[in-house]
């Protein structure tokens, strides 16, 4: 009986790795994932968050073309960082609306003249309300929304450049 | 070039430990005898420490062309902190790591005299094997001598929440603990090999486990008492992952230690005490692995990218499984011990190994159980102290039972005779439940308990010494005592200040007057006030009781950079307990205070020296009786 | 245990067999009560938690939905995940963090009334998705700038 028994540490050292490994695989996931995919954006009107640019609303959301609705701010390190890959994808066609959360004009002004511009629209979200209606919770996070104002995907986070194809793969699918 | 000989030395020490490694274990080497492999366990030791000397000094200046220092150090810092900054990110603390194994190695190579020449020489292999792995890791992962090209302007590491004498000592404290186990596991390791687990062998091994048991001991009692204050909640454990990473070795070290005993005295339990130490060491690693690798998220965490937490684990899975498989293959050919009834010392430490494996056990199975309920159903779940204090409570309980019994048995067989002597201690016991169960009737029956038998083990940790010559009792005897008494002492305070806390919670104005147990506290004033790096609104508090008039300042902080918030406790030491407060946010013309009157809880931390200080005892103790023995010729 | 030693080998290795075998029990009765499940504010409408049951429930404090009581010290908000909110009541000094438009992860059980009785209240910055090398500082001090008006 002790024989097996000798090993049984093992298969257990064995079973408890593999969990271990899993969970490198799988980083735990903080993040508060939107309840609004497959459903109607929400009802909004957004005034121009900076002098020149639109703003934005919903029903300019639901006008027959797909988009890309991009949640951020001037003070959200990240989107520093991912100012090129939206520009890309400018470049290859799609629409990008931008909604600023709980920001103000001048330094909104400065972070598009230092970073770009590739928004259509900017709307002014000071209080997060739009936001929050679209089940986001944090900046930045873009949103792909069809052609009759569906939401279609989520993207939380910075969109790496890796992640273009998939984002312009989404958009078209979403027409 | 500081950073360059340190890193030099690494690689020399790692190529060392290669080489310790196959003296260790290569088939006729036992020819040379022990001198060879003990030299370069002694250089390599040696080197490694070198290393981390560089480590330090290149912080003490802070030498910005190094990317560990740019990154967690600044000009501006105390130079205390500069080099308590060494250790406070992950390359320096791993180098810390290695270095402990490194001089653990050289220790047991220029003090162990008395262990069997093969067993030895394995063991030191094995101590190679060891450090060789973790070398590794650190050269190839994570290379704490790294080079900055451009040198950086300035550090970015001035956190001055991080700048606290405990934060700064609380690491080191811990790893000669966590490491200095790794001597028990590469012992076992050569015994498995020779098939030598003898009284020789846990002769051997004792010193090291009753060392780092002490440090150990020690960190925890420490950083308990760290977080009491600094958090600002009031409590002194909290379960969270990394809490339990230092626990789990503490448990098994505790068990092992025991059970050396057992080894020692009466060459029983070999393949329990090999085990044991194999699961001691294990555990540290585990720990090592959980702090560093992402894998549960706690505020003690350091953010490590996920491909070291994969090279840790397969070290780890390596080491475990390698050390396992060998108990697997040989625990077999150990003969057993002589037997021993079932009222004896040896079955009552018997069932002392088994309540703390069990407590192991269940804190092992509540700190991974969310890990794999998410790998197997994706659900998200926390594990609290509502299950660790339901599971381990109540097997605490049975282990203090234990601990009143055991002492007064004899080796091999009791008669039981002695245990009459627990007649009046467990009636005092018993009289201090049932008054509780009168004076506080509402729950908290696993508190009542806890304290009933608290007051039964305080006179009977005593009684070893009873009917004994005190001047002729060794030293060791008087250790036991003191321990168990520390254990009697701890579990007093943590029932006590959890059946009779009291708190408020309100906002008052100042010139109100608010209480808190028998205290009547008033809030005078509060004023900003500003220190070095912080801005701090601080409120003055005068507290009485009846007596005279305490002052009490507890501080709402704001540092500038980075900006955070932090609450500054105030806390008052009387005899009787403490009186902890806090102050929160403004609420109108009202400020929140959150007072605390916690009875008899510095006997917590109190108890935990007094374990320790047991343990020092121990060592000290058998260190004069071989002293006394060598002098003798 | 009176007998050869081979006998009370085995009973040894019953014993440590015992040990793990209690230990696993002991775990498995613990963990069935005790575990606190993570839900989001859809989930408790769904349903999914018993009130009286020890859960986490994270979402983002609405706007404007924060009051704090006359005494100064419970605090009410309501806790949104864009599908569905959750009222939430707690006693005691919030945590710095804690903003209206933030997120947080309140503890605590379901109340009968349907509000969510937190004991422990942990705030998340809203500004979350820092690289690891960045760390938070310098998002913490935008942040601050930006919020306070």
């Amino acid at each position: 009986m002790t024989g097996w028994l000798r090993f049984t540490p093992i298969v257990l050292l064995v079973l408890i790795v593999a969990a271990m490994l899993w969970r490198l695989a799988n980083p735990p996931d903080t993040t508060v994932h939107s309840q609004m995919i497959g459903k109607r954006i929400p009802q909004f009107v957004l005034a121009a968050a900076v002098p020149g640019v639109q703003g934005l609303s919903s029903t300019q959301l639901a006008d027959g073309k797909p988009k890309l609705v991009h949640f951020f701010a001037s003070w959200c390190v990240p989107c520093i960082g991912e100012a090129p890959v939206l520009d890309e994808l400018k470049k290859q066609g799609l629409t990008v609306e931008g909604i600023a959360i709980r920001d103000r004009p001048d330094e909104l002004a400065q972070f598009l003249a230092r970073n770009g511009d590739p928004f259509d629209r900017i709307g002014s979200d000071p209080e997060s309300k739009t936001q929050l209606a679209f089940g986001s919770s944090g900046v930045p996070e873009t949103f792909v929304v069809d052609g009759r104002g569906v939401i279609r995907l989520q993207h939380i986070g910075a969109i790496e450049a890796e992640e273009i194809p998939a984002i312009k793969a989404a958009a078209e699918q979403a027409r | 070039m500081t950073a360059e000989t340190g890193l030099a030395a690494l690689w020399l020490a790692a190529a060392l430990s290669l080489l310790q490694l196959a003296l260790g274990f290569a088939p006729g080497m036992s020819k040379s005898g022990s001198a060879p492999i003990r030299a370069v366990a002694v250089l390599q030791g040696g080197l490694t420490l070198f290393a981390f000397a560089m480590l330090v000094l290149v912080f003490a200046t802070t030498d910005l062309s190094v990317a560990l220092v740019a990154e967690n150090s600044h000009s501006a810092k105390p130079l205390l902190y500069k080099i308590a900054g060494t250790w406070g990110n992950h390359e320096g603390s791993m180098l810390l790591w290695v270095t402990v194994l490194g001089i653990s190695g050289a220790a047991l190579a220029i003090f162990s005299r008395r262990l069997e020449e093969r067993t030895f020489v394995a063991a030191l292999g094995a101590q190679g094997a060891l450090a060789l792995g973790f070398f590794i890791f650190l050269l190839f992962a994570s290379n704490p001598f790294a080079r900055l090209d451009p040198p950086a302007l300035e550090g970015r590491g001035l956190n001055p929440i991080l700048q606290d004498p405990g934060l700064a000592f609380h690491p080191p404290t811990l790893y000669l603990g966590y490491v200095g186990l790794s001597v028990a596991f590469s012992l076992a390791v050569g015994a498995l090999v020779t098939g030598r687990v003898d009284r020789e062998l846990a002769r051997a091994m004792r010193p090291w486990v009753l060392g780092a048991w002490v440090f150990l001991t020690l960190g925890i009692t420490a950083g308990s008492y760290w977080a009491y204050y600094d958090l600002g909640w009031g409590g002194w454990w909290f379960w969270d992952p990394v809490e339990n990473a230092s626990l789990m070795p503490w448990l098994a070290a505790t068990a092992l230690l025991h059970s050396l005993n057992v080894l020692a005295s009466r060459e029983s339990l070999r393949a329990w005490t090999i085990m044991l130490a194999m699961i001691a060491f294990s555990m540290s690693m585990v720990g090592t692995f959980l702090v560093r690798s992402g894998v549960l998220t706690s505020v003690h965490a350091f953010a490590v990218d996920p491909k070291r937490g994969v090279f840790l684990l397969i070290l780890l899975a390596f080491y475990v499984g390698a050390a396992l498989l060998l108990f697997a293959l040989r625990s077999g050919r150990l003969s057993e011990g002589p037997e021993f009834e079932l009222v004896s010392r040896e079955a009552a430490l018997v069932g002392n190994n088994l309540l703390l494996s069990v407590i192991l056990g269940v804190v092992f199975i509540g700190t991974l159980y969310p890990l794999f309920v998410e790998a197997l159903t994706g659900a998200k779940l926390s594990v609290g102290a509502p299950y660790f204090d339901a599971v381990v409570g109540p097997i605490a309980l049975a282990l203090m039972a234990l601990i009143t019994i055991g002492p007064l048995l004899n080796w091999r067989r009791d008669s039981g005779e002695r245990l009459k002597r627990l007649i009046i201690p467990a009636l005092l016991g018993l009289g201090a439940f049932i008054i509780l169960l009168m004076a506080v009737p509402q729950d908290g029956l696993l508190a009542k308990l806890g304290f009933g038998f608290a007051v039964a083990l305080f006179p009977a940790s005593l009684l070893p010494l009873l009917a004994r010559k005190l001047g002729r009792t060794p030293l060791t005897t008087y250790a036991m005592v003191l321990a168990h008494f520390g254990v009697a002492t701890a579990v007093a305070g943590m029932s006590i200040s959890s059946l009779t806390t009291s708190e408020t919670l309100i906002a008052a104005k100042p010139g109100e007057i608010v209480s808190v147990g028998p205290w009547s506290i008033r809030f005078d004033s509060i004023r900003p006030i500003a220190g070095p790096n912080w801005t701090a609104l601080e409120a003055t508090l005068y507290a009485t009781r009846g007596g005279a008039i305490e002052t009490l300042k507890p501080q709402a902080r704001f540092y500038t950079d980075p900006p955070t918030e932090t609450t500054q406790s105030a806390i008052l030491t009387t005899l009787t307990g403490q009186l902890y407060t806090v102050v929160g946010q403004q609420v109108g013309d009202r400020w929140q205070l959150r007072l605390w009157w916690k009875p008899m809880v510095t006997l917590i931390w109190l108890g935990g020296a007094l374990i320790a200080i047991g343990g020092a005892l121990a060592l000290l103790g058998r260190a004069w009786r071989g002293w006394r023995k060598a002098g003798v010729r | 245990m009176i007998g050869k030693p081979k006998h009370q080998r085995l009973v040894l290795v019953v014993i440590a067999l015992v040990a793990v075998l209690a230990a696993v029990l002991l775990a498995m009765w613990g963990l069935r009560d005790r575990a606190a499940y993570f839900y989001t504010p859809a989930d408790i409408e769904a349903g999914k938690a018993q009130p009286g049951q020890s859960v986490r429930l994270g979402g983002m404090v609405e706007k404007g939905s924060v009051q704090r009581l006359s005494d100064g010290v419970t605090v009410r908000f309501v806790l949104t995940d864009g599908a569905a909110k959750v009222p939430v009541e707690f006693r005691g000094i919030v945590p710095d963090l804690f903003r209206e438009g933030s997120g947080a992860i309140a503890e605590g059980s379901l109340g009968p009334g349907g509000t969510f009785d937190a004991s422990n209240i942990l705030a998340k910055h809203d500004e979350r998705y820092m690289p690891p090398q960045m760390g938070n500082q310098s998002a913490e001090h935008q942040t601050a700038k930006t919020v306070a008006k």
